[in-house]
């Protein structure tokens, strides 16, 4: 085989590990090279270098170690009935381009993944290799994330998580048929045991209260894993339900939901359009009220339709218009669990909102002061000078507050 | 009008020092004015100028932390009256102590604002400076040119200290320049653009980056520029790229979407990994040994509790127990872990056994129902009470344990273990502690499960409870 020269191979491993949503930086410990020795940094919040033109964030070098694969997921472009051009990354590449790309300031680190090549120990091996000789022959003090192989043996996600900042494994698709169908090599079960090993470990390296000496670190920064959406055909409800399981279950830092996108030379048994990027958008928001609102996947899936959530309005809104017996809201008593429910408030916007009516009565102008648009939340809300009267129960009321127009489309087709 | 003379655009002791005095003064917001020495910003005012009676030192004057915090923030904007807005809160703050929480109040809405612009700014300065490699007498260094939106050079060095500790580097701005030498950092006057270098060999290879990680099939050029915005792009190398990704990715899409699929590649057939699961159904498997057993119940959907748990946990201990303890389910921890009795009521559990002389190594310890049935609720699992139909389903495998490990004596703990155990529900605190006679000539006992110790709230029947507990445990022992 041809030599490939090293920039062909970088833009075939870009390209092919470009799918994985995930490029969190954030969240791991802090840790820094003032001290005078190594390379890098982290301080807890995350670092966006760039942005690409399709709106995603570019924080890692995000690279595949190799494209040779000897699974066969059909919806993936690495799969080994694909025809696109392979190449193979060498253990000392990936650590020189991520060392060169960190010193120019353009990344916070490694997001490193493979395809399975020979068995899932070896493929695992060759990850901790880079991860070891970037925290040990170079004392590099950035980010790293690696992909588990679920296959491998415990041991080597023990070393993987000693080096790595964030270990992610992803399930990809929503329902466990379909993984057995779509992606034959796969076993859920063993996907989800090794989050649950993960888990396990994480928790284990947190020091207690009683520990006097610091357990060995084990993945700062946690686990999170990628969904695809529109694959498989299980709908946004069941979506939902997996994302909770895996939360509840795994202490995931993220559920990543990926519209399923089309890509060079797919496989003839799956639909290829363009991506459901409006329903990927959705599932987020849900994804946001289960984290961070207090809502969980039933009480979102209430307004669904044949399980889909609606597209044309945002789900907290659409959980409203289905509960206004909970409406309106006086925003100068209610309890912070309330206020977060209420349609346009955000959590930002809730916990300013507690702050000052403390000092004084809030009036509608001092809501609109505090959010981007009153308009949405009005109906919703009680306010010093402000009374919704009958607009909460009005029929019309979403034809009022979202006028109905084309689903907006978040591409530019 | 009284005018008062900073040495700097960002001189916060000097704004401080002049505000103190103009407040203490009574100078009022309109009669106030800040400039900057050799800004000539004050044009007309400039003549009217009178040099500040030096004040006697004033009484000091206290504002809150937050009023501080925000205006060396605030000093850092752009904006030609934020000294203004700065002395407009610090005047008001005396009768209105509490001003800075309201954060609802125009002024400070406002400060607010324009501290979060400047924050911004100094986040997409770590984003967005690109260093570029040179070589002088004394080896490599590292030298970059960058517009920042806001003066966040001196607030957001620090950060690059921290992170290129041992690089010698240069940030170049319009308003300063910063130089760290491995060991200090220095600020020196503003730069131009031509005094940093023009391009790094690095940069082809992340050009390179970008262009393949882009998506063409996700366009979202807006989220991109809300994010990165245009003024920052002429300093990016990669960003010259965006033009062509943008406008070559709708024709890119419609290739990928209409290409008619390709023949499978011929490494399929050699390469291609054994598929993971064998097909048909384990539900019926009669099995001749334990870990048979186990492999079966990891397949097994004779109910739905498989669904969300993550694995199937089979009994463990020897083959030839005299003792098997029979609990309820998996707990949280025994699903990650695939081993029974390893939680909190597990341990209750072993601490009860050893009390009672028992050696759990020599006890075979299951469970009724084998995957974990439970609902998620954050970040937690909540257990929940598997239903008889559950049970009944799952006794397919419990009835196996018994076949295989052909037990003296049944501890059942808690009424669905009896259900398990005996095929109905028993009364727990009635039937306690009597011997129960089993078709397959087992003696069957049932106490209460660990976890009802667990969740006992006052202490004294903790201990009571536990004792009763640890007095069933004895009972079983001398059965044996
Ligand atoms: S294992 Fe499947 S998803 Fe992963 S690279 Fe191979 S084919 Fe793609
Ligand atoms: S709980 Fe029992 S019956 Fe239900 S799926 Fe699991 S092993 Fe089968």
């Amino acid at each position: 085989m041809a030599q490939l020269d090293l920039r062909r191979k970088l833009s075939i491993l870009a390209d092919a590990a470009k799918y994985d949503a995930s490029c969190a930086s954030s969240g791991t410990s802090k840790r820094s090279s003032a001290d005078g020795k190594g390379l890098g940094s982290t301080e807890g919040m995350g670092i966006c270098h760039a942005y690409t033109p399709d709106g995603r964030c570019v924080s890692l070098l995000k690279i595949l170690l190799t494209n040779f694969c000897v699974y066969d997921c059909a919806y993936c472009i690495n799969r080994v009935s694909s025809n696109v051009e392979r190449a193979r990354f060498s253990v000392e590449e990936v650590v020189k381009l991520t060392l060169d790309f960190y010193r120019r300031n353009y990344i916070e680190g490694l997001f490193l993944s493979s395809g399975i090549i020979r068995s899932g120990d070896y493929t695992m091996e060759q990850l901790v290799r880079v991860a070891r000789s970037l925290r040990e022959d170079h004392q590099f003090r950035g980010y790293i994330h690696l992909k588990l192989i679920p296959e491998a043996d415990p041991l080597l996600v023990e070393e993987a998580g000693l080096y790595a900042d964030r270990l992610s494994a992803n399930i990809e698709l929503p329902r466990d048929e379909a993984i057995r169908r779509l992606a034959p090599q796969k076993d859920p079960g063993v996907i989800k045991k090794a989050m649950g090993q993960v888990r396990l470990k994480v928790e284990a390296a947190r020091p207690g209260k009683k520990d006097r000496a610091k357990p060995p670190k084990f993945a700062p920064a946690g686990q999170s894993t990628q969904l695809i959406v529109g694959a498989d055909g299980a709908p946004d409800t069941e979506i939902m339900a997996r994302s909770a399981s895996l939360y509840g279950g795994y202490g995931l830092k993220r559920v990543y939901y990926s519209a399923f996108s089309p890509i060079p030379d797919s496989s003839a048994i799956l639909p290829v359009s363009r991506p459901p990027l409006m329903r990927e958008h959705r599932l987020y928001q849900a994804d946001w009220l289960m984290r961070f609102y207090g809502f969980s996947a039933p009480e979102i899936g209430q307004s669904a339709t044949d399980g889909m959530l609606d597209l044309a309005i945002d789900p907290k809104l659409a959980w409203a218009l289905n509960s206004r017996e909970q409406f309106p809201v006086d925003v100068n008593s209610a309890p912070r669990e309330m206020l977060l429910r209420v349609p346009g408030l955000g959590v930002k916007s809730v916990n300013r909102m507690i702050q000052v009516r403390r000092w004084k009565a809030l009036r509608l102008e001092d809501v609109g002061r505090l959010t981007r648009s009153v308009d949405k939340i009005r109906p919703f809300i009680t306010a010093l000078d402000w009374t919704p009267g009958g607009l909460t129960d009005a029929v019309d009321l979403r034809q009022r507050i979202a006028p109905e127009r084309p689903p907006e489309q978040l591409s530019l087709f | 009008m009284r005018v008062e003379t900073l040495a700097h655009e960002i001189d916060i002791d000097g704004w401080r020092a002049a505000a103190r005095r103009l407040r203490l003064a009574g100078v009022a917001p309109e009669n106030a004015r800040f400039r900057v020495a050799g800004s000539g910003q004050g044009g007309l005012l400039d003549q009217i100028e009178e040099t500040p009676v030096e004040a006697a030192p004033a009484p000091a004057f206290a504002v809150p932390k937050a009023f501080l915090d925000l205006a060396g923030e605030v000093i850092l904007h752009r904006s030609a009256d934020r000294f203004d807005l700065m002395y407009r809160l610090l005047w008001r703050l005396r009768d209105e102590p509490n001003l800075m929480r309201i954060t609802t109040d125009r002024d400070v809405a406002d400060a607010l604002e324009r501290a979060k612009n400047v924050s911004r700014a100094s986040h997409k300065m770590k984003a967005f400076v690109r260093f570029r490699r040179i070589e002088d007498q004394a080896g490599e260094a590292w030298v970059a040119w960058f517009e920042p939106a806001h003066r966040v050079l001196e607030k957001t060095a620090g950060f690059f200290v921290r992170r290129f500790a041992t690089m010698r580097w240069s940030i170049l701005t319009p308003d300063g320049s910063a130089m760290w030498d491995g060991e200090s950092l220095a600020f020196g006057p503003p730069a131009t653009r031509d005094m940093a270098p023009d391009g790094d060999a690095v940069e082809d290879y992340w050009k390179t980056y970008y262009a393949s990680t882009f998506n063409p099939a996700r366009l979202k050029t807006k989220t991109m520029q809300g994010e990165m915005p245009k003024r920052y792009w002429k300093n990016l190398p990669e960003a010259s790229l965006i033009p062509e990704l943008t406008a070559l990715s709708a024709v890119r899409t419609t290739t990928m979407v209409e290409a008619a699929p390709t023949p499978v590649n011929a490494r399929l057939a050699r390469a291609v990994a054994p598929d993971a699961r064998v097909s048909g159904s384990v539900d019926d498997v009669v099995a001749a040994t334990l870990p048979e057993l186990d492999r079966a119940i990891q397949g097994c959907r004779r109910c739905p509790l498989w669904r969300d748990a993550t694995q199937g946990v089979c009994g463990e201990g020897p083959r030839q127990a005299k003792l098997m303890v029979v609990g309820e389910q998996p707990g949280d921890q025994e699903d990650l872990a695939g081993k029974p009795f390893v939680g909190p009521a597990g341990q209750v559990f072993n601490a009860a056994l050893e009390d009672a002389g028992i050696d759990r190594a020599d006890v075979y310890v299951t469970n009724a129902v084998k995957h974990f049935k439970h609902e998620p609720r954050g970040k937690r699992r909540l257990h929940k009470t598997p239903n008889a139909g559950e049970v009944t389903a799952c006794r397919w495998w419990l009835d196996q344990e018994r076949r295989l490990v052909k037990p003296k004596v049944i501890l059942a703990l808690g009424g669905t273990a009896g259900l398990g155990v005996l095929g109905r529900k028993p009364a727990v605190t009635r039937e306690r502690g009597q011997p129960i006679a089993l078709e397959d000539g087992a003696t069957g006992l049932i106490t209460v499960h660990p976890s009802y110790l667990l969740r006992l709230p006052d202490e004294a029947g903790r201990v009571r409870e536990r004792a009763a507990f640890v007095e069933d445990l004895k009972a079983v022992r001398r059965l044996l």
